[in-house]
């Protein structure tokens, strides 16, 4: 009999786009390794030669159906520099708000709705039930709050660009239409049932935490890496490229500063990805440290890691609850659900201070310019983390080449070093014996993955034409299997 | 002045002879599709929209440009023509590169509208996809040929109104296309004066302002009737 099985997991349900997920043994009949494998493939970046580049929100907008809002906004920043201006005051500000919105929403649809479940009905629960739809029968206040959260956020950017998702709103020099009193305060009368929402998502979560979701923090995911992201200036948590924007930073597990005030445009000279011939998601690592050393986390988890402090009073208060429980440097994965409730009150109060600033409503939003630069690089932090556009164009503004760095992507290497370390955990050799695999293990492995809330459709964007296949490896580096699909 | 009586459908219409029919359909109040039609600018019945049943001809004919008899019969909505103008809304859209999603006219574009109008929830033609180009080379406009259906409204606008005739149908068949100048980049032709009048004629997203994104361009085509009058009447003169 062989000793050597793999376990697949296909597809993960509750993440966006496709996965597949094996499990590898090694020759003593244990868990070796566990793989995510990426087998999407978009090819983005190939279809947007030849376009103009005031085009690329738009088109990049669609990449992803979740986070459009980010795409835009890093297209729009790409945008500005191909034009060469800098952007009216209030256009900066909206742009800031909406980058609010979008982070308010999608962690609300991450938390609330795509991982909730599995910490509030457990893991052994009915997978027919262990969904938005047995949150709602299990805990209806937290479920319907977390659904009117969301719609908070997509309500903000629906009422700045008109439309809930792919709102080509930002535009190169600016934004397109400027805010008026009314929206204003619209938006202002939403803020304390968001609030509200957030505070009981944090003492629900916070409780767990405490109780029984204690060994999770050790297992899903807990291991050094680098984090890396934009910081504001004064160490403040930044999200967005502009205004006091200081920089990139990459920080160590240890708290030190391995490089701080990068600039996006060189980040070919400090970023380079990994290929890995068992998936289309690259593996991005910071150069200097090489591919192992140098792999990365990003999102909220590496946000919250990079600053001193938020800059809001409640935010703070709940980041130093959360370095008690985590240490200055979280390195715990699981902790990423935290680090985004923690954004979204980072966001509100924000929002808050946004909303009050006179020059928010100021009606000159956008500069105008012809192309003055020929290649460009923005940045802005999406939800999921860190997000690069780079645009080469001719002198007409027509693309003749661009690179998109997506964060799922930078989260790639942590992934899957998260599902070895729950495979390796679960799968104890009592439990491999046992014929018949558990629902709860499997989604465990799931659930892993979903600490980073990964959106898979837009990570595989890279250009190439690569076939997709899944394969087997022994331990001696031996092809034993081997599954082509085109 | 003689005039022509004829029946549209179930009306009867008296028009001054000369007219062409689809003034008598419109005068009567009745909505036949055109696309290559406009106010302002002369016939060339490119585009086959406003084709009509007319009572004793074996073919169709197209409405734009065809004159008004005496006695005419004259069936505009029958469900053969329904069927046609959808076929030719389709092979429209296979024809070119439309993805409305990210072009600068949508939601404000006389294809889209007709596809609408038309009932076309999809295509039955299978999509060519053809490798077209856009030409940014004028400082102030952008030609997109994926989105082009080669109305030759600019053609006309540009030859009949502005007096500058920057552009011209070149190549045939699936090869056709719209060319500026003697098939130059239009940044290089030096006639085009930079009226913008091919701008707000065009009736879809393939002439544009520069920097214009998705969703931004408004063209005004009704703006021409008013120009051509005032200025038949001289009273657009200093
Ligand atoms: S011109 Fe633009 S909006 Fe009109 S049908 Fe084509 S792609 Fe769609
Ligand atoms: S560019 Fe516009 S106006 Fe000119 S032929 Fe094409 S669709 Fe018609
Ligand atoms: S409108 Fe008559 S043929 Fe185009």
């Amino acid at each position: 009999m062989s000793t050597r099985r793999t376990i697949q997991i296909d597809p993960v349900t509750r993440i966006e786009g496709h996965a597949k997920i094996s499990i590898h043994l090694g020759p003593d009949g244990l868990v070796e390794t566990a793989r995510f494998h990426v087998t999407e493939y978009r090819g983005f970046e190939k279809f947007c030669e030849g376009r103009p580049f005031t085009e690329m929100a738009a088109i990049t907008a669609r990449i992803c159906g979740i986070c459009p809002v980010s795409h835009l906004l890093a297209a729009a920043r790409t945008g500005d520099k191909i034009l060469a201006v800098s952007i009216p005051p209030a256009a900066e500000k909206l742009r800031r708000l909406m980058n609010l919105a979008q982070i308010i929403q999608s962690h609300a649809l991450s938390f609330f709705h795509l991982s909730s479940p599995d910490f509030l009905l457990g893991w052994d629960s009915d997978p027919q039930q262990r969904n938005i739809f047995g949150l709602i029968s299990a805990n209806p206040e937290l479920a319907r709050g977390g659904i009117r959260l969301r719609q908070f956020g997509q309500g903000v950017i629906e009422a700045l660009g008109g439309r809930k998702i792919h709102a080509a709103w930002a535009v190169p020099g600016g934004v397109r239409a400027p805010l008026s009193a009314k929206t204003r305060d619209q938006i202002t009368a939403g803020l304390p049932e968001a609030h509200a929402v957030v505070r009981q998502g944090l003492d629900v979560l916070k409780q767990l935490l405490d109780q029984h979701l204690r060994e999770e923090l050790h297992v899903f995911g807990e291991f050094p890496s680098l984090f890396l992201g934009l910081v504001g200036k004064g160490d403040r948590w930044e999200h967005s490229s502009g205004g006091d924007c200081a920089g990139v930073r990459v920080m160590d597990s240890d708290g030190s500063v391995v490089a701080d005030g990068l600039s996006e445009d060189d980040y070919a000279s400090y970023l380079s990805e990994a290929v890995e011939p068992w998936s289309y998601l690259k593996f991005p690592y910071f150069k200097a440290l090489g591919p192992e050393a140098g792999s990365y986390r990003v999102g909220p988890l590496a946000r919250l890691n990079l600053c001193e402090r938020i800059g809001s009073e409640q935010a703070d208060r709940e980041l130093l609850e959360y370095r008690d429980r985590g240490g200055r440097v979280v390195t715990a994965s699981f902790l990423y659900h935290l680090a985004r409730l923690i954004e979204i009150l980072a966001c509100l109060e924000q929002m808050e201070r946004l909303l009050d600033d006179p020059e928010i409503l100021a009606t000159h939003v956008r500069a105008r310019a012809e192309v003055n630069c020929f290649e460009a690089v923005g940045i802005s932090e999406a939800p999921r983390g860190t997000l690069l556009h780079h645009y080469c164009v001719d002198e007409n503004g027509l693309i003749e080449r661009v690179n998109l760095i997506i964060a799922t992507g930078q989260n790639n290497t942590a992934m899957n070093r998260t599902i070895t370390q729950i495979a390796k955990h679960d799968l104890t050799a009592a439990e491999l014996a046992q014929p018949q695999l558990k629902e709860a293990l499997l989604n465990r492995i799931e659930a892993g993955i979903r600490c980073f809330d990964p959106c898979l459709s837009c990570s595989t964007h890279a250009s190439g034409s690569m076939p997709m296949r899944v394969q087997l490896f022994g331990a001696d580096g031996a092809l034993l299997d081997q599954v082509s699909r085109g | 002045m003689s005039v022509c009586t004829l029946r549209i459908d179930d009306q009867d219409v008296a028009i001054a002879a000369g007219s062409t029919v689809l003034q008598a359909i419109r005068s009567a109040a009745i909505a036949v599709p055109t696309l290559c039609h406009l106010d302002g600018l002369s016939p060339v019945g490119a585009c086959r929209l406003c084709l009509v049943e007319v009572e004793g001809s074996e073919r169709l004919l197209a409405a734009c440009v065809t004159t008004v008899q005496d006695g005419m019969r004259i069936h505009t909505n029958s469900s053969r023509l329904q069927e046609m103008r959808r076929t030719l809304i389709e092979l429209l859209f296979s024809e070119g590169n439309h993805i409305c999603a990210i072009c600068v006219a949508n939601g404000q574009c006389e294809l889209q509208d007709l596809a609408v109008r038309v009932g076309m929830d999809h295509s039955r033609f299978s999509y060519r996809y053809p490798n077209r180009c856009v030409d940014l080379s004028h400082p102030q406009f952008g030609l997109d040929h994926n989105r082009c259906i080669l109305c030759t409204r600019c053609v006309r606008v540009c030859d009949e109104v502005e007096g500058a005739h920057v552009w011209d149908v070149g190549w045939r068949g699936e090869h056709c296309q719209i060319i500026s100048g003697l098939a130059e980049p239009w940044g290089a032709v030096e006639a085009c004066t930079n009226c913008g009048k091919c701008i707000e004629v065009c009736p879809t997203g393939a002439l544009f302002h520069k920097g214009e994104g998705t969703d931004e361009k408004h063209g005004h085509p009704g703006r021409l009737a008013a120009l051509v009058q005032g200025r038949s009447r001289q009273e657009l003169e200093p």
